[in-house]
């Protein structure tokens, strides 16, 4: 392991970077173990079930209740109960049922005159369906159960239709999760990563003590970005393959496009880690900043659900975020698998935020 | 190297001149760190700079580093002046020790020098370095494991890899017990009797005369007094001190005016002189206070230090 020969400076300061990130537990732990249990912790909650049937609640007071309970049953997807008037209120607001039917308009809330009114008139409905419609699973009992009552009433179809299903890998939740976890795991031990080392050194002066040689301090900055290329294989490995494994999440695109674009990210987000760290002197400012920086984009760029939520006047600014621009070029590779020219304005954001990072951060940088 | 050292110098107008500071001053808002300093090291000296806590030391040595900017005057290391060429290039020919640093903790011994050897262009090699700092059983022990004093020679082996003209310490020995201090001073004495130029710091007056050709006592960003330890102490103090407690009862003045005596200073009953001979001098103290009909507690006399030196130009102790 030992080399006597003397290498080049930024060699020999990448070596030693690399050395130290490894002989360090703690940043072993983030960098290699916690994307993976993320990885699985996520898999797991977002698995994919068989369509759960929605309950529907069938008030237990109407003579007509296990007829109505029947013809539910025999409607797509849905799962009656019968239930009391004051479990009906209840569990129609913590959403343990969709939807209740009933005779009485007052089952859950008190006041509903007009209805009262239609009803003591012998004007009222057949059924009241009491639902809250905010909630799509309720519109879908909406619907399910009109149709079951209806069809159990004789209504006919006047059209036949068949339903075929298909669910296919590439489309599913863990599908769009896996490039983003590559793209956060990237950002998040980038800037980690880089960050910390810098400020921690700055702490103990030994910034000072690089200065006061002929180190070009170039080298040493770039050293931090070499050496978080060492770990990339296995930040984006790992994620990726666990994700093949367990999930059966395939990689559409070329793996040297991956790579290439991992490489890409990993730059971009070193070079931020030297920026946050170019000047602090305390590793509480420097987490500061590196959560006013990297929360908002854990949020804005994507990782978890798509950016198109937002308002559409917010979107340009969204995509000129790094991390969204890593995370579309990823989903690019992995899911859709378009060449890697396909993505060019998102390397080209990477880049540019790389290139400014470093460039300022050495400007600005502190060395004591 | 030092003929290396002399033969660069040899083109330069300051020939023998090491360091040359002129009217220095750099203050921290309302602190005046360093407050006009003068001085000129020799080449091959061991200078050393002599001063309580916060008396500036730092400062001064991180300016002629070139690691902090003065706010006035001149600084010139081996003729250069900082900022006005090649900074980076010219590092190859100094060396620093600072006060304080924690090397990379992760790393070992053999490692950390040998990262430190690849900053240089020429140098000695790894080895050689550990064998002459007396590193070899230490070298594949992480830093982080070593303890104060051997940390303290791997600092000074990071600063020596690379044959440096000028050797910068500060506070090499501050918190060291004293074999590690000792182990500390043998590799200073390699370097000097080398010919190299060391520029110290310290708040241990025995360790500046053991080590300093020169020494400047400095206190709150001025130097009070500069020359050889041995020198200054007679200057400034005298051959010895006679220190005594009495209860009050004679005219203090009476003290300054007997023969041999250069000085008086003391309070709550307690007293010192310094005095060119202790000898002399005793009998006829002694005579002093028994016409005066004071009560003699305790009395004693000493060859005079650099401690009595700086108590002499500032009235307080070096060490609280
Ligand atoms: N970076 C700084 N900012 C503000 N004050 C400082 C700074 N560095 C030193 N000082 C102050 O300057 C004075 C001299 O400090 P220093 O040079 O470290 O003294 P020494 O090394 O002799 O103990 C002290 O009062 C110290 O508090
Ligand atoms: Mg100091």
């Amino acid at each position: 392991m030992i080399s006597k020969k003397i290498r080049h400076p930024l060699v020999e300061m990448t070596v030693a970077r690399l050395k130290e990130t490894i002989r360090e537990p703690e940043a072993m732990f983030w960098i290699f173990v916690f994307p993976i249990l993320f990885a699985i912790g996520l898999g797991i909650a977002f698995r994919d079930r068989p369509p759960e049937k929605l309950p529907v609640a069938i008030d237990q007071r109407m003579s007509d209740a296990a007829k109505v309970s029947q013809m539910i049953a025999a409607g797509s997807n849905l799962k009656p109960v019968l239930i009391s008037p004051a479990q009906a209120g209840q569990n129609l607001r913590t959403g343990k049922i969709a939807l209740v039917v009933s005779h009485d308009p007052k089952i859950i809330s008190a006041k509903n005159n007009a209805a009262d009114a239609l009803k003591a008139n012998g004007l009222g409905p057949d059924f009241f369906l009491i639902f809250d419609p905010t909630r799509p699973e309720s519109q879908l009992a909406r619907l399910a159960v009109s149709d079951a009552l209806q069809a159990g009433a004789g209504r006919k179809d006047s059209i036949s239709l068949q339903d075929e299903k298909v669910t296919e890998p590439g489309s599913r939740y863990i599908d769009y999760l896996i490039p983003g976890l590559v793209g956060m795991n990237l950002m998040g031990s980038g800037m980690w990563g880089v960050g910390f080392a810098i400020v921690f050194a700055r702490t103990r002066k030994l910034l000072k003590r690089y200065a006061a040689t002929p180190m070009r301090r170039s080298h040493y900055l770039l050293a931090f970005m070499f050496s978080r290329l060492m770990f990339l294989v296995w930040e984006v490995g790992m994620v990726v393959a666990c994700g093949w494994i367990f999930f059966n999440v395939k990689v559409y695109g070329s793996i040297l496009d991956l790579i290439l674009i991992s490489i890409i990210g990993s730059m971009t987000f070193a070079g931020m880690g030297l920026l946050v760290a170019s000047r602090a002197t305390t590793i509480e400012a420097a987490s500061g900043w590196m959560n006013f920086i990297m929360l908002p984009m854990y949020l804005l760029s994507g990782g978890f659900f798509s950016y198109t939520r937002f308002p559409a006047f917010l979107i340009p600014f969204i995509r000129a975020l790094p991390l969204t621009a890593l995370n579309d070029a990823m989903r690019a590779v992995i899911n859709e698998g378009l060449p890697l020219f396909h993505s060019w304005l998102e390397i080209l954001v990477l880049i540019a935020w790389a290139l400014v990072s470093f460039t300022v951060a050495l400007k600005i940088f502190r060395w004591q | 190297m030092g003929n290396e050292a002399i033969k660069n110098l040899g083109a330069q107008a300051q020939a023998g001149t090491a360091i040359r500071c002129r009217e220095v001053k750099k203050y921290f808002e309302a602190v005046k760190a360093v407050d006009g300093v003068d001085l000129e090291v020799k080449l091959g000296e061991c200078f050393g700079l002599l001063g309580p806590n916060g008396a500036g030391k730092t400062t001064l040595v991180e300016v002629m580093e070139g690691l902090t900017r003065q706010d006035r005057g001149t600084v010139e290391v081996l003729g250069y002046q900082w900022g006005s060429g090649d900074d980076r290039a010219f590092r190859e020919r100094i060396a620093v020790q600072l006060q304080e640093t924690q090397l990379a903790d992760k790393l070992t011994v053999y490692e950390t020098l040998k990262l430190f050897r690849s900053f240089y262009r020429r140098g000695r090699s790894v080895e050689e370095i550990i064998a002459r700092a007396g590193l070899e059983e230490k070298q594949k022990e992480r830093v982080y494991k070593l303890s104060g004093g051997t940390k303290q020679r791997l600092a000074l082996a990071c600063a020596l890899v690379s044959e440096p003209e000028i050797l910068f310490l500060d506070e090499p020995t501050t918190g060291l017990d004293p074999q590690a201090r000792n182990h500390v001073w043998q590799i200073v004495d390699e370097f000097k009797a080398q010919g190299g130029t060391i520029m110290l710091t310290t708040h241990y007056m025995e360790e500046a005369a053991r080590l300093c050709d020169r020494v400047a006592i400095m206190d709150h960003g001025k130097i009070l007094a500069l020359g050889g330890p041995a020198e200054l102490v007679e200057r400034i103090v005298g051959h010895e001190v006679i220190e005594f407690s009495a209860a009050e009862g004679f005219d203090r003045n009476l003290l300054e005016h007997l023969p041999g005596v250069k000085g008086v200073s003391g309070k709550n009953g307690g007293y010192l002189l310094r005095v060119a001979s202790a000898k002399e001098t005793l009998p006829l103290l002694l005579a002093t206070l028994e016409k005066g009909e004071a009560r003699l507690n305790r009395v004693s006399s000493r060859p005079a230090t650099l401690e009595d030196v700086f108590m002499t130009l500032t009235g307080a102790a070096l060490h609280d």
